[in-house]
């Protein structure tokens, strides 16, 4: 047997490790206490001073700002705000949805002077910006795909989201009618309401169109595995599915594959088509420019989250512009152009629902009646779980 | 298009996912192999990883030339093996603690260089088509095999000679298993050690080439999610012989298919669990082969041991 035992320290080396974790634990109590509580205000007189007579506005993404996906639809709105007289940006990007967030969000208000915050990710919310927001009162904070609740949220925190799957329904269209195998793929994720509601609407999109399209989900597991992603892509191609579409952070990946193996693909987040000139049909991208060039007339126009001239939960579609249509690629014939055209301008004058009744889940049960339709904003759509008839998977793991 | 190959895309599927994804794995493992054979752990293959995959791709970008990325990025682990060789052999620094502190330093720096090239598509490595001979388009893209792969195939049997049968080898071994012996035959443990870290880490960097320029094919940051790391891991599931280390990688590229490939034919439950079904094969292999009577065959005798007084 060995004689040394594995870990041997001396006294002074105890000692030594004691008086070190004392220090840095006196030394963040006290940057601690200097940095929370009474200089809220003074911070923020501070930056109305030093900010100069432009508003400053703060961007976090959680990832790179060009990854082809969710960060980059972000900053392109970001950068379209940027261009109005009177804003000014700043931005971080690769910020943790962890405490990280806090020091940035801290560091912007406080250095940057920023009075407006974007924070993009979804974690961020609860409850970094929560905390953030009791402490900071002036700031104004909005947040991504959060849902405002008035009796429990701060009045300086306010919430947006797109109906982006009105983009998928249409895509769905594109990809039912240009497929010719009617075996459609779908790389998702993790079954969320979200994410199960792209599927079914670009599912219920496709079948409109052609009743025997079937789409294949698998998930992933995570928002970003390069690896997964581009493996489920080949084993979609190899089971003879000739369109793929994703939910996930960057389709950079599945975008490419799919035009390697030489079958069609379906954008999400942003416009893909520099990835796969050949095969791209089109895709469902978000319109952050026209959101956050609108929010941003709002705050100079003087409105506020606190006083109720900015509203503190903001949806839309097509109609208000949060979402839009890649452009057609080369392998869409003029004809499936023209009636997905035609649907699209239904769902911009509101004539028709994507959720009408009856709507059947893949188990065979009924979960919209014939009499039912549940117009965009229903609730029930946000808290969705189950997949519609043709898909094939299944939302529990 | 083809007739739809149904359950025949399972076991396809995995054969296809083992060709295009276990490279990565297999110079990774090949390159801590060589490094712990000497004595030395490095940790930081994970950060020699993402470096390499990040300058392969980059240099690929700018350049236009594939195989010049690859060099880079052969001559980017070169350096981070220099870096870790020197540190860890310092007076009572700990190998293991510098290759954790290279995981942080290697994927910092290849975030931070790597931000311009996240959205520009490089030009990929040529691959060769060993299925042309067959008509079915899932067959063919199976078979596109990146020439990394087999030059990483054919250098584990390779290095398998070197060590058994070779003078150099048979100084690694030395140095690895016992370094008084070495020094007694006038080795410089200090300098055997450095270029065995040293040329580990440049099939780590090649390893990272394969990410970015064959499979996926793209840089991101989370590109190697973890692969340096496993395929250290894996070194030890191989006892130390670079044949095994190959069997390894193969296995390993292979599983990381299995989930998506089960999925898409239907069998759409548990798929957390197929996709961690390396890590419960690993444990699965580690409990067959261990034994109550012996300790760990094949470990090199030096390894974690704290640093002698350079001669």
């Amino acid at each position: 047997m060995n004689q040394r035992p594995f870990l041997s320290l001396s006294r002074r080396q105890v000692v030594r490790g004691l008086l070190a974790s004392t220090a840095f634990g006196v030394a963040r109590l006290a940057a601690g206490c200097s940095s929370s509580g009474d200089t809220a205000d003074d911070a923020a007189k501070d930056a109305a001073s030093t900010g100069g007579d432009d508003l400053v506005v703060g961007f976090i993404y959680v990832g790179p700002k060009d990854d082809y996906g969710y960060n980059q639809s972000h900053a392109i709105g970001a950068a379209a705000m940027a261009k109005i007289p009177g804003i000014k940006i700043v931005e971080e990007a690769n910020v943790p949805e962890t405490n990280a967030v806090q020091e940035t969000m801290r560091s912007m208000i406080e250095l940057d002077g920023a009075k407006i915050l974007f924070p993009t990710s979804f974690g961020y919310f609860d409850p970094h910006i929560l905390q953030l927001a009791e402490e900071f009162p002036e700031v104004q904070f909005f947040h991504c795909g959060s849902v405002y609740d008035e009796k429990v949220h701060p009045s300086n925190v306010g919430s947006y989201f797109g109906y982006i799957d009105e983009a998928q329904y249409i895509a769905g269209i594109v990809a039912g009618e240009t497929t010719k195998t009617d075996k459609l793929g779908f790389i998702a994720a993790k079954p969320i309401p979200q994410v199960l509601r792209n599927i079914n609407s670009f599912t219920l999109g496709a079948r409109s169109v052609n009743p025997k399209a079937t789409v294949q989900v698998i998930f992933t597991g995570d928002w970003s595995l390069p690896v997964k992603e581009s493996e489920a892509t080949n084993s979609m191609a190899d089971q003879s599915i000739d369109v793929v579409t994703c939910h996930v952070d960057s389709p950079k990946v599945i975008m490419e594959t799919a035009e390697k193996r030489g079958i069609y693909c379906s954008g999400y987040h942003t416009d893909q088509a520099p990835l796969a000139p050949k095969g791209y049909l089109t895709g469902a991208e978000w319109d952050w420019s026209s959101v956050y060039t609108q929010y941003a007339k709002d705050l100079l126009g003087g409105k506020t989250l606190m006083d109720g001239g900015i509203p503190h939960l903001l949806r839309g579609g097509f109609s208000d512009r949060f979402c839009t249509l890649s452009a057609y690629g080369p392998a869409v014939s003029e004809k499936v152009q023209a009636d997905a055209n035609a649907v699209k301008e239904k769902l911009i004058a509101n004539e028709m629902a994507i959720y009408q009744g009856e709507i059947k889940d893949n188990t065979g049960k009924v979960q919209i009646p014939s009499d039912k339709k549940y117009d965009q904003k229903a609730i029930e759509l946000e808290q969705m779980d189950w997949l519609v008839d043709g898909v094939d998977g299944k939302v529990a793991g | 298009m083809a007739e739809a190959l149904g359950w025949l895309g399972v076991p396809l599927g995995i054969i296809a996912g083992t060709l295009r994804g276990s490279a990565p794995f297999l110079f990774v493992s090949l390159g801590e192999c060589l490094t712990e054979k000497s004595g030395k752990i490095n940790l930081g293959l994970e950060g020699t990883l993402l470096m390499g995959a990040m300058s392969a791709y980059g240099i690929s970008y700018l350049t236009g030339s594939p195989w010049l990325g690859v060099l880079s990025a052969g001559v980017a682990g070169l350096l981070f093996g220099f870096i870790h060789g020197f540190l860890s052999q310092q007076p009572r620094v700990n190998d293991v603690a510098v290759g954790i502190a290279m995981i942080i330093f290697g994927s910092g720096l290849a975030f931070f260089l790597g931000k311009p090239f996240i959205q520009p598509s490089a030009p990929q490595l040529p691959t060769l088509d060993l299925g042309a001979w067959s008509q079915s388009p899932p067959v063919q893209a199976a078979l596109q095999i990146s020439p990394l792969f087999l030059i990483g195939v054919a250098i584990a049997p390779v290095m398998q000679w070197f060590f058994r049968s070779t003078r150099w080898g048979l100084l690694i071994r030395a140095v690895g298993d016992s370094p008084d012996a070495a020094r007694a035959m006038g080795v410089s443990i200090y300098k055997v050690r450095l270029l065995s870290i040293m040329a580990g880490s440049f099939l780590s960097g090649i390893g990272g080439a394969s990410l970015s320029l064959y499979y996926p094919g793209s840089w991101s940051e989370r590109i190697s999610s973890g692969q340096g790391l496993m395929a250290v891991a894996l070194v030890i599931f191989a006892k130390w012989r670079p044949m095994q280390c190959l069997y390894a990688s193969l296995l390993f590229g292979g599983a990381q298919a299995i989930g998506p490939a089960l999925q898409s034919v239907g069998i759409d439950s548990y798929y957390y669990l197929f996709n961690a079904s390396p890590y419960i094969l690993t444990l699965l292999i580690m409990i067959i082969t261990c034994s109550p009577k012996r300790t760990l065959t094949g470990v090199p005798g030096a390894l974690g041991r704290t640093n002698e007084s350079r001669l």
